[in-house]
């Protein structure tokens, strides 16, 4: 098949478009579970918790501007469509935020009275935001069907995505804390693995039934034959997880980073089923990623600066990652050691 | 209420609110790249520890000040899909482009070297601690540079061809350098330079009068003073040729902001008064004969284009009216001040004046409070600048052809209205939050025991360097 560039360009862009969100998903994911887990930690073990995600989460944020930024400039059409569907989850998402947000830095710099109100909020804001995003998934997923099934399912994604959520967050925190507060995480996952297991389950299977689309790109042979490596890998990574957390001695041996690493695992099958599901569709049965497009002119535009600065935005966010590399440290904005 | 007139107000409210934190950062950022570098000037001498501990303070509150203009402005990139979706229909094949330009040269680049810029300092060396300071500082400003582009191309279009109802770029660098911009980005980097001075310098002035202040409060008072006296009169000017670019392309507007209701000749201009938009006139005018067409086309006789001349095609007249005289009126207030603290800051100096300095400042206490009152200066001025400009450009929002009231989304009233009220209630409480962190921050300015460059390098190699 031969593709030109006014057909090639849509496609790349809902390719940077899904890692983008992709991006979202998992970084501010492990950023919104450790909120959702703070509740349940003692005074000092949350300072820890904040101060392991503290260098990050503004530029794990980011990655949601830069994937409703694409929606917006390659899709123009369907980026009116899909926000004004969604405008209340919206709504609650960008509050939930704002009260997330805000907290990281009020919680430290508000008299020491006012930390327990800063850090609720930052524990409220990350759940309105998680369970925003859950709903907002299941609408999209039902092309805005506001029938009582697909909104019994759009509640089931909202219920699903903060366990999920809170299991990238405990994963995180096995990997960048130590001691008391990595054990404590570690049954933190081993609460929310089970629950986190059997929604997957049950969403993969609800969403062929609410979609007749969906039912048919998965349940014909020899599709389903060639896409069984997704449920298998999902559940191999699924059972690595359970085998880490369940031996405190595994953990102990350095290997904690095996239950961030199979979540991780768990975010990007299940986002490539989302992907094939999908396509070609940008809003399911209606409108194409093609229909949806915007001008080729504007999209070479912004593909020029996307080829150049992508590359370097992923250059500088591993060398931030390596700089805060390891166990977290308490959060300080002094020089400390060093003699600069 | 209509779903048109909330959606307006919901959208003005995010974006008042959101412009106050920017507005701030985009110079503060400068300022501590000039405490990061005299700190390193002043190494090995007692004003280290002053540098020091400004650029700590000041950190402190670019951090807090950033994570709201972060996440109020997350909410921004939702408000054009949820409210206004006929604007990216029509328009999105421009406005999708600087917007995504924005997101990938500018907020990846300061949110990233941000956490660095803050917690960093003990992991990395000074010149990579250094360097991320410059690019959050770039990187605010670049994202100035976009914002501004297309809200100026908003106000100005050029560059494009109309197709069927929907734009489509003709010429990328007519888009981007639109004929309002380059007035529009000085006057709104000035505006953000005034905005940050007044703040330290008030702010620095308010921890002296409590008795709350370090070495690094003197620093931060004279840097602030400084600043100001110097940004004030290029402000002014920027505003003046800024206006006259209005009245060239957005006459309406410049009729607005003068209250001209009839085209005429030798128009006089008025100080103060009543717009009347039942009976076009404005009432209880004080005026100057001819000033207004000596000012804007800089010959009494001229003659100046009134509201008539643009029937349902002009903005409201008395707020614009109003915030253009809140702005003028602030700056004037700016100029007055910041060039009487310089002026005593010169003497001062050239030792001229002994005895009279109030709290090791060469101010007296009267310029201290003065300073102190004004400290939220530049966001008064600012807000009414928004208002002058962005109400200035109505009933359009591509100024001159696309309405604003075409674009709205066809919500029920009652839905906007409790997502409005959701954002105003948490707004309402978070500005009050902040400037009391701001005030608490303020007055506890110690950096904690074991930090500074007084500390006795214990271990030069706990550093990732």
């Amino acid at each position: 098949m031969n593709f030109t560039w006014a057909e090639m360009l849509p496609l790349v862009f809902m390719g940077v478009m899904g890692l983008a969100l992709l991006a979202y998903v998992v970084l501010d994911g492990y950023d919104l579970g450790v909120g959702l887990l703070l509740p349940f930690a003692s005074d000092e073990q949350k300072d820890m918790m904040v101060a392991s995600i503290g260098p990050f989460w503004d530029a794990n944020e980011t990655w949601l501007v830069l994937g409703i930024g694409i929606l917006l400039i390659a899709f123009p059409l369907a980026h009116g469509i899909v926000l004004s569907a969604l405008y209340l989850p919206v709504a609650v998402m960008l509050l939930g935020l704002v009260l997330r947000g805000v907290s990281f830095d009020f919680r430290v710099k508000a008299h020491a009275a006012r930390k327990q109100m800063w850090n609720r909020i930052l524990s409220l804001g990350s759940l309105m935001a998680a369970a925003a995003q859950g709903w907002m998934l299941g609408s999209y997923l039902t092309g805005f069907d506001r029938g009582l099934w697909p909104s019994l399912f759009n509640l089931g994604i909202a219920l699903t995505l903060p366990t999920a959520y809170a299991m990238l967050g405990a994963g995180w925190l096995i990997m960048k804390t130590g001691e008391a507060l990595q054990l404590r995480a570690v049954a933190w996952a081993r609460k929310v693995l089970w629950p986190m297991g059997a929604a997957l389950v049950g969403i993969s299977l609800a969403t062929p039934m609410v979609s007749h689309t969906v039912f048919e790109k998965w349940f014909a042979m020899p599709q389903f034959v060639a896409l069984l490596p997704i449920p298998v890998a999902c559940a191999v990574a699924f059972f690595a997880a359970f085998h880490v957390i369940s031996r405190p001695r595994v953990v102990a041996a350095g290997y904690g980073w095996i239950v961030f690493a199979s979540t991780l695992l768990i975010f990007v099958l299940a986002f490539l089923g989302l992907a094939y599901s999908l396509y070609p569709y940008i809003i399911i049965d209606r409108l194409t990623i093609w229909q949806a497009a915007a001008a080729p002119n504007s999209l070479l535009f912004i593909f020029v600066g996307v080829a150049v600065t992508l590359p370097a935005i992923i250059v500088y966010t591993v060398y931030m990652y390596r700089v805060f590399w390891g166990r977290a440290t308490e959060l300080s904005y002094g020089a400390g050691n060093s003699a600069n | 209420m209509d779903t048109l007139l909330l959606s307006r107000i919901q959208f003005a409210a995010n974006i008042g609110f959101h412009i106050l934190f920017p507005t701030i950062n985009i110079a503060l950022c400068w300022f501590l790249v000039y405490f990061r570098v005299r700190r390193r000037w002043a190494r090995g001498t007692p004003a280290a520890q002053g540098w020091d501990d400004a650029y700590y303070l000041w950190t402190k509150i670019f951090a807090l000040t950033f994570a709201l203009g972060v996440v109020t402005g997350v909410t921004m990139s939702f408000q054009f899909g949820t409210n206004w979706p006929g604007y990216m229909e029509h328009a999105g094949n421009i406005a999708g482009p600087l917007l995504g330009y924005e997101v990938l040269t500018a907020f990846f680049l300061e949110a990233t070297f941000l956490g660095i810029m803050l917690f960093g300092r003990d992991r990395v060396s000074a010149r990579v601690h250094m360097f991320a300071t410059l690019m959050v500082a770039l990187g605010t400003t670049v994202s100035a540079f976009w914002i501004l582009s297309l809200n100026s191309w908003m106000q100005t279009p050029a560059g494009y061809e109309l197709v069927e109802g929907r734009f489509y770029a003709a010429s990328w660098w007519q888009v981007i350098f639109n004929p309002s911009f380059p007035y529009r980005l000085a006057h709104k980097l000035l505006a953000s330079t005034l905005t940050a001075s007044f703040l330290i310098a008030g702010l620095s002035a308010w921890q002296l009068l409590r008795h709350r202040g370090n070495a690094g409060t003197q620093h931060a008072l004279r840097a602030g003073v400084v600043a100001a006296a110097i940004a004030i009169p290029l402000q002014i000017f920027a505003g003046d040729q800024h206006g006259l670019n209005t009245l060239e392309y957005q006459p309406a507007k410049i009729a607005a902001i003068e209250g001209i209701w009839h085209t005429e000749k030798g128009a006089p201009l008025t100080l103060f008064g009543w717009p009347n938009e039942k009976q076009q006139r404005t009432d209880f005018a004080i005026q100057v004969p001819k000033l207004a067409s000596l000012i804007l086309a800089h010959d009494p006789n001229a003659q100046l284009k009134g509201l008539d001349e643009f029937p349902n095609a002009h903005p409201p007249v008395a707020p614009v009216f109003w915030s253009f005289r809140i702005m003028v009126g602030m700056a004037m207030l700016m100029l007055l001040v910041s060039w009487w603290c310089a002026w005593t800051l010169w003497r001062g100096r050239r030792g001229a004046v002994t005895g009279s300095g109030h709290l090791g400042t060469p101010f007296s206490r009267w310029q201290l409070q003065l300073l102190a009152a004004m400290t939220f200066s530049g966001w008064v001025s600012t807000i009414a600048g928004w208002c002058v400009t962005e109400i200035g450009r109505q009933p359009f929002l591509v100024y001159g052809i696309l309405r604003t009231a075409d674009l709205v989304a066809e919500h029920p009233p009652a839905l906007v209205l409790s997502t409005l009220l959701a954002y105003l209630v948490i707004y309402a409480f978070l500005l009050p939050s902040y400037v009391v962190v701001l005030m608490y921050m303020a007055s506890h300015p110690a950096q904690p025991a074991g930090l500074g460059p007084q500390t006795p390098k214990a271990a030069p190699t706990a550093g990732r360097a």
